[in-house]
């Protein structure tokens, strides 16, 4: 089966974000970016599947600024096929980028597309139901297990109380968590043997759907921050500053 | 306006996050209707009438709700949108699962985990690990939502709502229950505990968990969390992971031993009301949210800790 896999650029989690003096949004000025950590994931998982022999194809589909060619890049440095990147300068929101997957998908006919559960920045962790859902998919979300069983995918869960295994019909979408795999990294001969690999780009505005957000940010802020506190010394002085001053104990 | 909120449960018990979420969906403003979808769940839904401040509470019951999957929670939530300004659930697991599935169907973009309700229509919600606060306003036509519990004031549980049966939705029969796996814990649930005891890396094994964390969580009737790092390890299971991308926590206390306070933990636990640190590096960024640090070697201090208190 050939399987697709939509990757984010996104701030490097090791960044710490500041928001701009003029409460508009955030300074991404001069920041690291990356491939979304769970996104890592998700292209390990597809080419691990593809190494099992279950998969025969993995593509990968960025929507994004041009720059985003380079989380395309890694992401066929660590085993995938080829790559696709849909650009636009705009920020696009998860119901926005769902739909143009959706056309992606009708053109790519995967059987299985592996996506990451949660972009970083933006902390929505919505696209892969939305997608699941304008295509009629079963979903598999935060995935810590994906095992093909006949013709069906059998999905572990991580959820509140623990783990939960469903059974989906194929295709399917699967979103990545934390425990599904290690993420290889790239090695130098795969980095330079993946710049020979197709990348094709089209603009995200050719597919005929309305780009417009449906939220305006009306202001970002920092968040509350709190008091700094005291060191104590010994336990002794912690549990009694947790008794008498803090009244927690 | 009416305003639709998924109770959150396990057919058995109400989850105490849905109280808070309707306090949240209080301050949208409108009438509300309380949705329970289960198997066996009357016990849920009648708990779900004592509700405060819900108008009435509709009741669904089939195996296909049983374990509230995305599909068919979706249908079901789909076909009784029409009545509703505002669709609302917690962003636990199940609400992160189902809602943007009926939000898609509705051609609607989510207002994922918001943490404030300014207007019917404009929302706070952290962005960036918690970095900073985003406040949007929706141009849809119903507002699909989903809400941080901890955020949130509970409402009481003095109401008298009617219970109403309702029919089915749709049943997709693309996905199936296999199995599960939960945790059996005595302890209170970590969402909505008022102490809370978090292991990080340090601790290195679960046996150390067992030897220098549940004592003091048992004597203090906490809950028990950990950082991403002890759960990759394997020293806990997954759904103890707490941060950004685990549970968000806000307790009364929250002690964290052997935490380096990387942001991503900071995003799960930086709301709570005092923030206890013990950890030998004394520049530790735990720390600097800490309202009490102590500079020592857990294996040490620990066993005393759990005597004192
Ligand atoms: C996409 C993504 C999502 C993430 N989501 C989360 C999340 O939801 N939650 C989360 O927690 N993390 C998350 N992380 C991971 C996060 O970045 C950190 O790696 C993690 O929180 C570190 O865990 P830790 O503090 O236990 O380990 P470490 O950072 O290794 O810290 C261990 C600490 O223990 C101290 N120590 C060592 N020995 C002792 C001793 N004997 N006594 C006292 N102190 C000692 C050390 O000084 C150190 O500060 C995420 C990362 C990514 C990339
Ligand atoms: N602009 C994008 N391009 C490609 N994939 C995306 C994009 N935005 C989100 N995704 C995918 O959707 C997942 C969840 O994102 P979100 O719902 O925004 O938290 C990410 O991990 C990606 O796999």
């Amino acid at each position: 089966m050939k399987v697709l896999v939509p990757v984010k650029r996104v701030v490097d989690y090791n960044v710490k974000v500041r928001v701009k003096s003029d409460n508009t949004d955030v300074d991404l000025a001069n920041v690291k970016m990356s491939m979304n950590p769970f996104d890592e994931i998700a292209v390990e998982e597809a080419v691990r599947l593809k190494e099992a022999g279950v998969a025969e194809e993995v593509v990968v589909v960025s929507i994004g600024v041009e720059k985003a060619q380079d989380q395309i890049r890694q992401a066929l440095a660590m085993g995938a096929d080829r790559g696709l990147l849909l650009t636009t300068d705009q920020d696009l929101e998860s119901l926005t980028v769902a739909k143009l997957l959706q056309k992606i998908v009708e053109e790519e006919t995967p059987q299985l597309v592996i996506m990451g559960k949660q972009a970083i920045d933006d902390d929505r962790n919505q696209t892969g139901q939305m997608l699941a859902a304008l295509l009629g998919w079963p979903q598999g979300t935060f995935a810590s297990e994906v095992k093909k069983e006949g013709d069906k995918l059998h999905v572990t869960r991580e959820i509140d109380g623990g783990l939960q295994t469903v059974s989906l019909n194929l295709p399917a979408v699967v979103t990545s968590d934390l425990r599904l795999n290690e993420p290889r990294y790239a090695s130098l001969p795969n980095i330079m043997k993946a710049k020979k690999k197709p990348l094709d780009k089209k603009a995200a505005a050719d597919f005929g759907i309305d780009l417009t957000p449906r939220l305006t940010k009306l202001k970002v802020t920092e968040p509350p921050q709190r008091k700094a506190g005291i060191k104590v010394e010994s336990i002794e002085e912690l549990v009694s500053k947790l008794k008498n001053e803090a009244g927690v104990l | 306006m009416a305003i639709l909120v998924i109770a959150d449960h396990n057919n058995e018990t109400l989850n105490d996050a849905t109280l808070k979420v309707v306090g949240a969906a209080q301050k949208m403003g409108g009438d509300i209707d309380l949705l329970v979808a289960g198997k066996g769940a009357s016990g849920v839904a009648e708990a779900a009438s004592k509700v405060a401040g819900v108008r009435k509470v509709l009741h669904a019951d089939d195996a296909h709700y049983a374990k509230r999957l995305a599909e068919p929670m979706a249908e079901l939530i789909i076909g009784m949108a029409g009545g509703y300004s505002h669709i609302v659930s917690s962003s636990g697991t199940d609400g992160k699962n189902f809602m943007p599935r009926v939000a898609a169907k509705l051609d609607v973009m989510q207002v994922s985990a918001i943490t404030g309700v300014e207007s019917a229509d404009t929302f706070v919600r952290p962005i960036y690990a918690g970095n900073a606060m985003a406040t949007v306003q929706s141009a849809d036509a119903t507002k699909v939502i989903t809400v941080q519990p901890t955020a949130f004031d509970a409402v009481g549980t003095d109401g008298s709502a009617p219970v109403e049966t309702i029919g089915n939705g749709a049943f997709p029969g693309i996905s199936e229950f296999v199995a599960e796996e939960l945790t059996k814990s005595d302890r209170p649930e970590l969402a909505g505990a008022k102490i809370v005891v978090s292991g990080g890396r340090a601790l290195g094994s679960n046996e150390a968990f067992e030897q220098y964390i549940y004592p003091l969580a048992d004597k203090l009737g906490a809950a028990i969390g950990a950082s991403r790092a002890a759960v990759d390890a394997g020293y806990m299971p997954n759904d103890y992971q707490v941060g950004q991308t685990g549970k968000v926590v806000a307790p009364e206390l929250y002690i964290a031993v052997g935490i380096s306070g990387a942001i991503q933990h900071l995003a799960g636990m930086k709301d709570s009301k005092i923030i206890v640190a013990i950890n030998k590096d004394e520049e530790a960024p735990i720390f600097q949210v800490a309202d009490y640090g102590l500079v020592a070697d857990l294996f040490e201090v620990m066993p005393k800790l759990q005597e004192a208190v």
